[in-house]
């Protein structure tokens, strides 16, 4: 329900749970104790779209370097992906990582990280994940070049990686 | 078991039952995954969405989720059809239109409980809907079905970045939390602006009964989260179980009350225009329905009407809409007509001539 402020009598606008080792620690702030914490950063949350155009003004200085950022596995290049919002695969999180990190930020009240659910399986190995990745890329090649022998391989490998352990 | 047999029932979120039914309608939560090695849905070939969507069908229609699930090929669905999911909230518009004949499909458990989308924005998009506040119950059903999928499928995942998403603003957790919440007398007293103030204050989203860019039809809002990164599902569950929920149902109690003690009169004749309006037109548009149905919902549930129930209203709600009324009336009609069609069941189903 409602929370008075932890630190005064204000009602607190900012609220946290935490789950420390099973131990649940809430915290509630009004503003201004949140904002001396360091806690908040008050605007309210815009859209990516939004926050893309900004960024992009923030760089135009760079903007011929950023025209040639593109993800080696699915081609998606920087652009693109500000234009749809949209990334191509797995592998643009890596490829734009850099410029990422600081739009995910705003966009995700300060994150930098994932908390919470982990698979149980794909978790434990990310170089797989990238392998596959690589493989279907050359198998989607080889099959549109017709070069049926490599496809077949590929299509052993493929799945010879994914029935391995992790 | 096909689409058409989903109009026979109101489905699960309509029952009108759980916890704060009176101002909750719905909890919904939906995760989104992706398949690993696969580019996502937007950069895949046709033969890549084929092979996802054949993989995610294997899964899903296994027979370790649920016994009865209807899988719909929507490439192969007639228009009426998609309609019908989008109202029944079972699929997005987006995933309804889905560019042209892109492979894509959603199963639905023939309860409603869950559906899952396949090659929507992402290659899963699943999701559980239950009556009133049940967003823990909800909770364990959506990651007891992610868990069974993900004995079998590789999901895209870093250790960084969580959940890897099509668009990253639903990186991480890939949850989205949303409460379909009834809120008339604020719409009334001209307070939905706290709802704005709070829902903004914790980073959260509020739309209206069809999700982004629709209007709060009905008075139905859906309040939901927008961060997914950096956040466990806990934490984002008790922000709405523990702030942001319980404070608007005490916004809305207080409106409510308060319309009881100083505009009584103001309050009983909007409910009773409102049964006078719904059992007496003749030609009636979906808007106007669901704005009269929002106050005879009040009506009932503040014990000021009692000629009609809470489950026939909430049917209502879903029976007006257009491809619902075309389906249990079993013709197609043009606007003019379906006017007609909707102001005669309406008439009917409140026991009016
Ligand atoms: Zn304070
Ligand atoms: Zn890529």
């Amino acid at each position: 329900m409602k929370h008075k402020c932890d630190q005064c009598d204000q009602p607190a606008t900012y609220h946290s749970v935490k789950i420390v080792k099973g131990q649940k620690i809430e915290e509630h702030l009004c503003e201004a104790h949140a904002a001396q914490a360091g806690l908040v950063p008050k605007e309210a949350q815009a859209p990516i779209n939004e926050l893309l155009t900004k960024f992009v003004q923030l760089h135009s200085g760079m903007a011929g370097a950023q025209q040639e950022l593109a993800c080696d596995n699915c081609g998606m290049t920087f652009n693109e992906f500000r234009e749809h919002s949209l990334l191509g695969c797995p592998e643009c999180y890596r490829a734009f990582e850099a410029q990422l990190a600081p739009l995910l930020e705003r966009a995700h009240e300060g994150a930098t990280h994932h908390i919470g659910k982990v698979p149980r399986r794909a978790g434990a190995d990310e170089h797989r994940q990238q392998r596959l990745l690589r493989m279907r890329k050359q198998l989607a090649d080889a099959v549109a070049a017709e070069d049926y022998e490599q496809a077949a391989r590929l299509r052993d490998e493929i799945r010879a990686c994914e029935g391995s352990p992790t | 078991m096909n689409v058409q047999a989903l109009t026979q029932r109101a489905g699960e979120w309509l029952r009108g039952s759980g916890p704060h039914s009176e101002i909750v309608l719905s909890s919904r939560i939906r995760l989104a995954r992706n398949l690993a090695g696969f580019p996502f849905v937007n950069r895949a070939s046709r033969r890549q969405r084929l092979e996802v969507l054949e993989r995610c069908r294997g899964e899903i229609m296994s027979g370790r989720l649920a016994g009865d699930i209807i899988w719909v090929d929507l490439n192969e669905a007639d228009d009426l059809d998609r309609q019908l999911l989008v109202e029944r909230h079972l699929i997005s518009r987006q995933h309804a239109q889905g560019g042209g004949d892109q492979p894509r499909a959603v199963a639905i458990a023939a309860d409603e409980t869950f559906a899952i989308m396949a090659n929507e924005e992402d290659h899963l998009r699943m999701q559980v809907l239950r009556s009133g506040l049940q967003l823990e119950e909800a909770w364990d059903q959506i990651s007891h079905i992610d868990d069974v999928l993900e004995e079998r499928l590789d999901f895209a995942y870093s250790s960084r970045w969580g959940y890897l998403s099509a668009c990253p603003t639903n990186v991480g957790t890939g949850v989205r939390v949303s409460v379909m919440m009834h809120l008339p007398a604020l719409k009334l007293t001209g307070e939905i602006e706290k709802v704005r103030r709070a829902a903004r204050d914790t980073h959260l989203a509020v739309r209206g009964f069809f999700g982004e860019g629709s209007d709060a039809l009905g008075d139905l809002f859906q309040i939901s989260n927008q961060t997914t990164l950096g956040k466990s599902e806990e934490e984002i569950l008790h922000g709405f179980l523990e702030n942001i929920v319980p404070q608007i149902i005490a916004y809305e109690q207080q409106a409510r009350q308060a319309l009881i003690k100083h505009r009584a009169a103001l309050l009983d004749d909007r409910i009773w225009r409102a049964w006078a309006i719904l059992t007496h037109a003749r030609v009636i548009g979906t808007d106007e329905v669901m704005s009269l149905l929002s106050h005879l919902r009040l009506g009932v549930n503040l014990g000021r009407l009692d000629c009609v129930d809470i489950r026939t209203l909430n049917e209502l709600f879903l029976l007006s809409q257009s491809a619902h009324l075309q389906r249990i009336t079993a013709c197609e009609m043009d606007q003019a007509a379906r006017r007609e069609a909707r102001a005669r069941m309406i008439r009917h189903k409140l026991g009016a001539k």
